[in-house]
């Protein structure tokens, strides 16, 4: 009855408002040819950096480094190295995977950079940095970044 | 630079976790009114109004427009930074420097309580590689103490040493939203949000409103005999994608302390400043700002703070208002630092004044993980 009383008051108090739009954004060359490759033929794609020789995973167009256009498409391995980890305890409306579980920074084998994932482990304990971890892919692509559904350690 | 920008009059609101009473407008109106009052000056005095805000946190397109009324800004010389209020300190100085105001209002308001804040921070995230997997402020800042931590071998109970320091200058802080000390104990034994960061090395998330007013040398004593003056700033933004940063190490922030350092001329940070107020958005994220700001050598945050060396009467406190970590007004946070850096070398501190305090360092932060950093130097009379 107290809580009620209380919702009562602060209903009074506030306006209720949701932002709600639909967004189309443009994927571009380099985003669509790497959604593409992991959705239909489970490849990770990266591009190479034609004056540093860096292989950027996931693809963008310019090294931020060289300020080069970056137009060489260079497969790398689905398997990769953990460099850094965390598990997350708290729960959000827009978790792909129901807490707790791992987030990595996984350097793929050919790669270059470090690329941003889900490790699906809940206890840190069986976490290390240096630990070899493989992609396992979405039966079902749905043309986004979890078409790799998660990281699974090997 | 020397005695071109100063700032002459601070105010601040109490910061608290829901300010349900007092809509934006209210909260804006508090900080400019007595600001107006504390100088004996009205809203016709005021050439210009910069102001620091964000639109998501707020819930509707050009914010600004909300605080309009409150700002005094309807048919006058108006802009605004969507980012941390500290950019619209900078903002407001460079309006100064262009010589054609004497004075400029630099306003920075939050209330997030009004929204949901780990929503607001996925959105940070590109559409594209990051922002499904879900990620937020907190996970990220999991992922960077994480590596840190386990690369120089930093332990939680250091991270929570930053938390009990905090907490404690929290307590000669009137403003201050959490007011309460924690042990370290409490720090370790708090729920864990995101390995190895627990609730308490999180801050809470406050409402409330900062305001500053702005001048050039020629009318800075008109208003106060302890002007305070803008000796070096530099920003530096680092990689956006979370796999392209050096997770162990604040790149962005080193190169932006090292450039307002020399325009500021300071040579050795823990000699040369007095004190500094920095956006610590975590725990480790503050022994992190240590390194990246020269207080100590890399990967020494964790000795740094063993110390004692950034508490109130060590050689170069840190955060003596109690940091981000008992206030946490998204987007005012930077405009915070610059106020309580204001009041230290105006003398003006209260409980918390570092004595003698002459030169300082305010640092403000964007995005996660200091992915946009301003660094600001002010130095006393």
């Amino acid at each position: 009855m107290e809580g009620e009383k209380m919702n009562e008051e602060l209903e009074k108090k506030v306006f209720r408002g949701r932002i709600k739009v639909p967004y189309k954004h443009t994927a571009g060359a380099y985003v669509e040819k790497f959604i593409t490759e992991i959705g239909k033929n489970n490849k990770i794609m990266g591009v190479k950096c034609p004056k540093c020789n860096k292989v950027f995973v996931p693809p963008k167009m310019i090294c931020f480094k060289c300020f080069e256009k970056m137009e060489e498409w260079v497969e790398v391995s689905k398997q990769g190295t953990v460099k850094g980890f965390t598990v997350i305890s708290h729960s959000t409306p827009v978790l792909p995977l129901k807490p707790p579980f791992a987030y990595g920074i996984i350097t793929l084998d050919g790669a270059d950079t470090d690329f941003v994932h889900i490790i699906n482990e809940s206890d840190p304990k069986n976490l290390r940095v240096g630990m070899r971890v493989e992609a396992v892919f979405k039966e079902k692509p749905r043309k986004r970044i979890l078409d790799i559904e998660y990281f699974k350690p090997i | 630079m020397d005695k071109e920008v100063a700032i002459v009059g601070c105010t601040q609101t109490k910061y608290e976790a829901e300010k349900i009473d007092l809509t934006i407008s209210e909260l804006v109106f508090e900080v400019v009114k007595k600001l107006h009052n504390d100088l004996g000056i009205t809203n016709d005095d005021v050439g210009c109004v910069i102001s620091g805000s964000n639109d998501f946190n707020d819930g509707r397109t050009i914010a600004n427009m909300a605080i309009q009324d409150a700002v005094g800004s309807v048919r006058k010389s108006e802009s605004r930074v969507s980012g941390d209020g500290a950019f619209a300190y900078v903002y407001g100085a460079m309006r100064v420097l262009s010589g054609e105001y004497d004075t400029v209002l630099v306003v920075s308001h939050s209330k997030c309580s009004e929204g949901d804040q780990n929503l607001i921070n996925n959105s940070i995230f590109d559409p594209y590689y990051q922002r499904h997997l879900g990620l937020d402020q907190i996970s990220s800042a999991g992922l960077m103490a994480n590596m840190y931590m386990s690369k120089y071998g930093i332990s939680e109970e250091q991270a929570a040493k930053v938390v009990v320091k905090n907490r404690k200058n929290a307590t000669n802080n009137p403003y201050a939203h959490l007011q309460k000390e924690v042990s370290i104990e409490d720090v370790l034994n708090s729920p864990m949000l995101a390995y190895p960061l627990k609730e308490l090395d999180f801050p809470p998330y406050s409402d409330g409103a900062v305001a500053m007013l702005l001048t050039n040398a020629e009318n800075a004593k008109k208003f106060t005999d302890t002007p305070v003056w803008l000796k070096g700033y530099a920003s530096c933004t680092d990689a956006y994608y979370l796999g392209h940063r050096t997770m162990t190490d604040l790149i962005g922030l080193e190169f932006a302390g090292k450039e307002a350092y020399k325009m500021a001329k300071i040579e050795d940070p823990v000699k040369d400043l007095d004190v500094a107020e920095v956006f610590e958005a975590f725990s480790t994220h503050e022994l992190m700002i240590y390194e990246a700001l020269g207080f100590c050598d890399k990967g020494e945050g964790g000795i740094f703070i063993d110390s004692g060396e950034t508490q109130i009467n060590g050689s170069i406190p840190v955060n003596p208002s109690g940091g981000v970590l008992s206030s946490n007004v998204a987007m005012a946070n930077g405009l915070i630092r610059v106020a309580e850096i204001v009041s230290q070398l105006m003398g003006k501190a209260e409980d918390r004044q570092i004595s003698d305090a002459k030169t300082g360092l305010a640092y403000g932060m964007n995005g996660i993980c200091s992915q946009g950093n301003c660094v600001l130097i002010f130095g006393g009379e």
